[in-house]
């Protein structure tokens, strides 16, 4: 398959679909309050453009910082992790504890700690918390994997425990955290979500909560702007760090090697 | 004498008794081969004198000081994010030697292997011989006294095979190294070596101390010729002995 093929069968899918749900909407005379056609969405999106720009901004604002907290949090733990198990065997279950339990769950705790002044707080120590751990257990398992031959290699040539982690040890993890990072992005914006429809109050200020003032006074096609505006936030984050792997890895990495055919 | 391995013996954690007691000599400028079934602990020895792991028993002693040493693995072994010229000039870089100076050095040594013109290559660009020859010249960048190499060109086709072989004679007598070769190929032994090391199984006891006639040519015409048959024939038989005598 062509890659343009490969852009256009997709759209070309999204565009029938939309215009599937167009017409039904009309022909079947849905309520808007139930399903808003893909137009009355549009119209929406740009009556409330001012306050949906203002929302997905608070929401990307936050991904982010959450993303790139999570990515510096795990990567150093696990550099930590790998020059000792003792580090390791201590605080590994405690990692495993803090991922297991449901965001949601603590989101109304840490939201009384921190505060409903301080509501951007709450929202991105509950995303990092979300985005930490795939991060972390990657990039551990990435640093152990080193070719112990190269390692042998390393300590013939009198290679210091910095050189060994530098030169051998990250490199080796680059794949295993570029993968993690893949869905640590989509997690860092679900937990901000997920963490601002739980914390739930009027200070909130990101697409989760526009969506759910919109759906209570009714505003359903606001709601699916909202919604839309999500999906194509998920996307750029997801697109965003593929292109980082490409970048770093397409010189010599097996993934990257497109097979002749 | 370049090192003494001296009553040398390894046994595992899970006590497995690998190898000895063992008593080896090894002399400035001599091809010593390590010949002997699978598992007999040739690499281990290997490893021992490199230093990688210790010896369960007994002592290893050289000369005049650590020599400068060289390793080749059976894989090449290569830092796939890593160029030929990155992956020839590490052990120069971990030794802190200054970039200039490592490149120039380890691009002479590309150069020397026949990969000029591939310095900026990744290993997943070069063919299994290229990379065993960039292995190779990494092992030589530091410019070692002694070359030690654990079965390094089993992975490779024959005519490969022959070709590194000849490079290694050739290598062996402009850098006047002292080699250290590990392999379970009776020709192989035979066609490089100045000395040929025969060992039983496990645990890996030296059978016989074979000094070759001839000193070691890159010319494969010599495979063919009849002294060289005979060598084979005596390093077999004596495999066979130590095979027998468990």
């Amino acid at each position: 398959m062509t890659r343009a093929l490969q852009i256009l069968v997709p759209l070309a899918v999204g565009a029938l679909a939309l215009a599937l749900w167009e017409i039904s909407v009309h022909a079947f005379d849905v309520s808007p309050i139930v399903l808003p056609a893909p137009s009355g969405i549009w119209a929406a999106f740009k009556q409330h453009f001012a306050q949906l720009m203002g929302a997905l901004w608070t929401t990307l604002r936050i991904s982010v910082a959450a993303f790139v907290l999570a990515v510096i949090g795990g990567v150093a733990l696990a550099v930590l992790f790998s020059q000792s198990r003792m580090i390791e065997t201590a605080l590994y279950p405690y990692a495993v504890i803090l991922q297991v339990t449901p965001v949601v769950a603590i989101a109304p705790i840490v939201t009384i700690w921190i505060g409903y002044e301080r509501i951007d707080l709450v929202l991105l120590l509950l995303a990092v918390i979300v985005a930490f751990f795939p991060i972390l257990a990657n990039t551990t398992l990435g640093l152990r994997s080193a070719d112990h031959n190269l390692i042998d290699l390393f300590r013939l040539y009198g290679a210091s425990r910095w050189q060994i982690l530098w030169k051998l040890q990250l490199p080796t993890a680059l794949p295993y955290l570029l993968g993690a990072m893949k869905v640590s992005g989509g997690l860092a914006l679900i937990g901000v979500v997920v963490a601002e429809f739980a914390a739930g109050s009027g200070t909130a200020t990101g697409l989760a909560w526009t969506i759910t003032l919109a759906t209570r006074e009714l505003h359903i096609a606001t709601a699916f702007a909202a919604l839309a505006l999500l999906s194509l936030l998920g996307i750029a984050i997801f697109f965003a760090l593929t292109a980082l792997e490409w970048a770093l890895l397409h010189r010599w990495h097996e993934s990257a090697v497109r097979k002749e055919v | 004498m370049l090192l003494q391995l001296s009553r040398i013996t390894k046994t595992f954690a899970n006590g497995v008794a690998a190898l000895g007691p063992i008593d080896l000599g090894v002399a400035r400028g001599e091809f010593v081969s390590l010949v002997g079934p699978s598992g007999c602990g040739k690499s281990t020895a290997l490893r021992m004198i490199a230093g990688l792991i210790s010896p369960s028993a007994g002592e290893i002693a050289f000369a005049q000081g650590r020599p400068e040493i060289g390793f080749v693995f059976q894989e090449p072994t290569l830092m796939p994010w890593a160029t030929a010229l990155e992956n020839a000039r590490l052990p120069l870089v971990l030794g802190g030697m200054a970039r200039d100076e490592a490149e120039g050095r380890a691009r002479a040594q590309l150069v020397k292997l026949g990969l000029s013109g591939f310095e900026g290559a990744y290993p997943r660009e070069l063919s299994g011989g290229m990379k065993m020859r960039v292995s190779i010249a990494r092992a030589l960048a530091a410019q070692p006294q002694l070359l030690l190499l654990d079965e390094p060109f089993a992975a490779l086709d024959e005519q490969t095979r022959g070709e590194l072989n000849d490079d290694l004679i050739r290598l062996w007598r402009d850098h006047s190294l002292t080699v250290m070769f590990v392999t379970h190929s009776v020709s192989e032994s035979a066609y490089l070596s100045t000395r040929v090391v025969v060992m039983s199984a496990r645990p890996g006891r030296i059978v016989e101390d074979i000094a070759l006639p001839h000193a070691p040519l890159p010319d494969p015409a010599r495979r063919f010729a009849p002294e060289f048959s005979d060598v084979a024939r005596r390093i077999s038989a004596s495999l066979q002995h130590g095979r027998g005598a468990r």
